[in-house]
């Protein structure tokens, strides 16, 4: 801050302590010529007034307040610019960017000023960052089935990802179950940490325009047929014939991206589970207006070594037998 | 009489009032007046940028239906904090906020980055009926700002306003305040809204 303001604090701050102390004093001389515990003189209804001056301990306490203050403002940031014998702050403030926010980290660890948060923040890494690495150089494989990594797993899916999954990972409308093995990137321990660290972003067009009222009705009776749902023939062969429009994402066949190694996350529309929702009025909705998921990156909020750990919890809810 | 000034002071309610009022003013003379002129807490952090009229209709609503009572929007340096919401809030996130929403209550959890951490249709879903996507919740539906409509009627107005008080607010986007919000939803506002919290610094 400028020196102006600096000064403005140290010129009022000063002078209100100092003043404190005066008032205080002040407080304390007794002028009434009365000694202390007797009677003043007032009298009304029997109730005498005694000469009862400020209690010793409030008075020593508000001593103690004073004194403290000096070793408080000589310690720690509180006149102006003087930063303190201690050379603390909570945080670094003044950063305008998240680059300049790590580089005023390292600039204050070079600088050998304490910044709590820093502090907080790299103890908190000495301390449980070898845990997550142990952990981070295993095999998912391996973790999917470690008593201990799924408890760290669970932690994390509960904070992280129960919001929309649900914390039993079973989805809901507009968000994957986890645990039926159905998946719209690949389930591959690959594949699934990839999604955690990087994100889905999903687009199912709508099709209102170039399909028509009666065009989108069709395109809902031969998708619901191709999960074996009892539909009307002649609407599903109609479908069938404007499919060309569907399968450059879910594949000829509709069988979906994974199964044909696309990188699209078009569901797998011959399986009967739906995203969102399998009745015909939400097919529809879904044709008319289209979808367009969004899975969040964590590789910034929790970091590679947390997301594997993470990586493997999800595997795990798929595949609950170990098959190596 | 006796020679206890202080006595004049005891026993006067509009004295003892008055050097209350003195006495707390120092306070504020010195803990917050300096924050309104120093240069450090008056600049934008980079990449900030005012809200749009869409967004600033969501704001009012954000206001108007108490999300404040619940929710904050100040992320304090704590690791336990950062680590769950994100980076800390600073100084220059706020300066174009007219009043700040920092908030001090949290019923809710705090919402000062939550822009682009869950999509349009989560927000959507969660405002309707919250309990549709965590079941555990205890906040209240909002399923009505799905069908008021905004004329945009005070939009122009209201960023005008902001402009005066030092938003960087261009002609254009004041003429065109009114029409961007009319006819949206509420719901699209807030979401608007909800969806640009602390973005500019994550």
């Amino acid at each position: 801050m400028s020196s102006f303001w600096s000064a403005w604090i140290i010129v009022l701050t000063l002078p209100v302590l100092i003043g404190c102390f005066i008032l205080l004093r002040w407080n304390l001389t007794n002028y009434v010529g009365v000694p202390e515990d007797e009677t003043t003189g007032h009298e009304v209804d029997g109730l005498e007034e005694v000469n009862n001056p400020l209690p010793k301990w409030w008075t020593y306490m508000f001593y103690g307040t004073l004194i403290w203050s000096v070793f408080y403002l000589a310690a720690y940031p509180g006149l102006g610019n003087w930063p303190g014998f201690l050379n603390w702050t909570s945080s670094n403030q003044g950063i305008k960017n998240l680059e300049e926010s790590r580089a005023a980290v390292a600039q204050a660890k070079a600088d050998g000023r304490y910044v709590q948060l820093d502090v907080e923040n790299e103890s908190a890494a000495e301390t449980y960052g070898p845990v997550f690495q142990q952990f981070a150089k295993r095999d998912v494989l391996d973790l999917a089935y470690d008593a201990d990594a799924l408890k760290i797993g669970q932690r994390l899916f509960l904070q992280n990802c129960a919001l929309c999954h649900g914390s039993d990972a079973r989805g809901q409308r507009g968000y994957p179950n986890l645990t039926d093995n159905d998946w719209l990137y690949g389930g591959s321990p690959d594949k699934i940490k990839e999604t955690l660290l990087y994100g889905r972003r999903a687009a199912m067009p709508g099709w209102q325009e170039a399909l028509g009222e009666q065009g989108i009705k069709e395109m809902t009776a031969y998708v619901l047929s191709l999960s074996g749902r009892a539909v009307n023939e002649r609407e599903a062969t109609a479908g069938k014939a404007k499919f060309a429009l569907c399968a450059a994402c879910h594949g000829a066949d509709g069988k979906g991206s994974v199964a044909h190694n696309l990188p699209f996350g078009a569901p797998n529309l011959t399986d009967n589970i739906w995203l969102y929702g399998g009745s015909a009025g939400a097919i529809e909705e879904t044709l008319v207006k289209g979808r367009y998921g969004v899975m969040p990156a964590f590789k910034d909020t929790l970091g590679e070594d947390k997301v594997h750990i993470l990586t493997a919890y999800v595997y795990r809810l798929s595949n609950p037998e170990d098959q190596r | 009489m006796s020679k206890n000034h202080h006595e004049k002071i005891e026993k006067s309610v509009s004295l003892l009032g008055i050097f209350t009022v003195i006495a707390i003013s120092f306070g504020t003379l010195v803990q917050i007046t300096p924050l309104m002129f120093m240069e450090e807490t008056k600049q934008p952090i980079d990449g900030l940028k005012p809200y749009t009229a869409l967004q600033m209709e969501g704001r009012d609503i954000f206001i108007r239906e108490g999300c404040t009572n619940c929710h904050s929007q100040m992320i304090r340096p704590f690791r336990a904090e950062v680590e769950r919401y994100g980076h800390y809030s600073v100084a220059g996130e706020s300066v174009w906020e007219h009043p700040f929403l920092w908030g001090s209550k949290r019923t809710g959890p705090d919402l000062a980055r939550v822009g682009e951490r869950y999509s349009d249709d989560w927000h959507y879903a969660h405002l309707m009926d919250p309990r549709s996507v965590v079941p555990q919740s205890n906040m209240p539906g909002y399923p009505w700002l799905d069908s008021n409509i905004l004329d945009g009627k005070y939009t122009t107005r209201k960023l005008e306003i902001f402009r005066g008080f030092g938003v960087p607010y261009t002609d254009e986007d004041i003429a065109g305040a009114a029409d961007a919000v009319k006819g949206k939803t509420e719901m699209e506002a807030l979401i608007a809204y909800l969806q640009s919290l602390g973005t500019a610094l994550k």
